[in-house]
């Protein structure tokens, strides 16, 4: 059953992945992300990764896809893209061979590696995932204790995050009441 | 791993194909949000062989380490987007290849 659940879901998530890249129109390759997002949700709770598949759902294909859709309609920029002209001469077949070669040297770490690193230890206390708690509950616990931290430091890294956007996109006005980007268009 | 049967290995080789793609398409497409997009595809190949590796091990590590790479992939899209709209508000329907102009 579980190797049926993981055959399907990995073929949805590579030809996803495929049309992400393939697709010539940006909302396309949008809608083909979200396939990616939601396979990769079905592989969480295949790993009893409840939580994270909910939060998956909702953050990845809720906000931040609907994110690059709201960018997209704002600016305009759904043209489909010319494809078959190559911008860069050789372009194409180097990232062909930079991928190829990607994939080749991972998987050789993984076949090779991947039953040392499982075989290493198995956690105890609150990380072993073969309690009795739930997996949001056994997540909170190691995040506000030992994590605690690294949650703080995330927390400073929205706040900058969201000063910056708001920083990048607004317009600056002027002293004559002309806008930043009013300015930028008599100039061009 | 004798939670669902399967071996962490394949996962980790799911894993090693998402991240691939993920990156000729970083190297292949001109349009920065379809480049953004690669990029999330990447991350997400990561967060695959986190959780599959966490699952192994019997650790919830790797389940927070995909609750971190979130909180930043959350962040990385919002100021990149922005990068993109003040960009295009200067030059419309500009490239990945066009902001080439701002080296020296």
């Amino acid at each position: 059953m579980a190797e049926a659940v993981f055959v399907v879901s990995a073929v949805i998530i590579l030809a996803g992945a495929v049309g992400v890249v393939a697709s010539r129109n940006p909302v396309h390759a949008a809608l083909f992300l979200v396939q990616t997002l939601v396979g990769v949700a079905v592989l969480f709770v295949l790993n009893d990764a409840h939580f994270l598949a909910a939060v998956q759902v909702v953050v990845y294909a809720g906000a931040i896809v609907i994110l690059f859709l709201f960018v997209i309609m704002l600016l305009g920029v759904d043209k489909a893209e010319e494809l078959r002209i190559e911008p860069i001469f050789g372009q194409r077949p180097l990232a062909a061979v930079v991928g190829v070669s990607l994939a080749a040297v991972l998987g050789t770490v993984v076949v090779t590696g991947a039953d040392v690193l499982t075989g290493l230890r198995r956690a105890g206390g609150d990380r072993a995932l073969d309690g009795d708690a739930t997996d949001i509950e056994r997540m909170g616990r190691v995040l506000f204790s030992e994590y605690a931290f690294a949650v703080e430091i995330t927390a400073a890294l929205l706040t900058v995050a969201v000063v910056g956007a708001v920083v990048l996109t607004r317009r600056a006005s002027r002293s004559d009441g002309s806008t930043a980007a009013e300015t930028a268009a008599q100039e061009t | 791993m004798d939670l669902a049967g399967l071996s962490v290995g394949w996962y980790l080789a799911l894993s090693v194909a998402l991240f691939a793609i993920g990156g000729v398409g970083l190297l292949v497409r001109r349009n920065p949000l379809v480049m953004f997009m690669c990029v999330e595809l990447m991350l997400n190949a990561v967060n695959v062989a986190f959780v599959a590796l966490g699952a192994g091990l019997n650790d919830v590590g790797g389940q927070v380490a995909v609750f971190f790479v979130l909180v930043v992939a959350a962040t990385e899209v919002v100021i990149g987007l922005a990068l993109v709209v003040a960009i295009n508000r200067r030059r419309s329907g500009a490239t990945a290849d066009d902001v080439s102009l701002l080296k020296g």
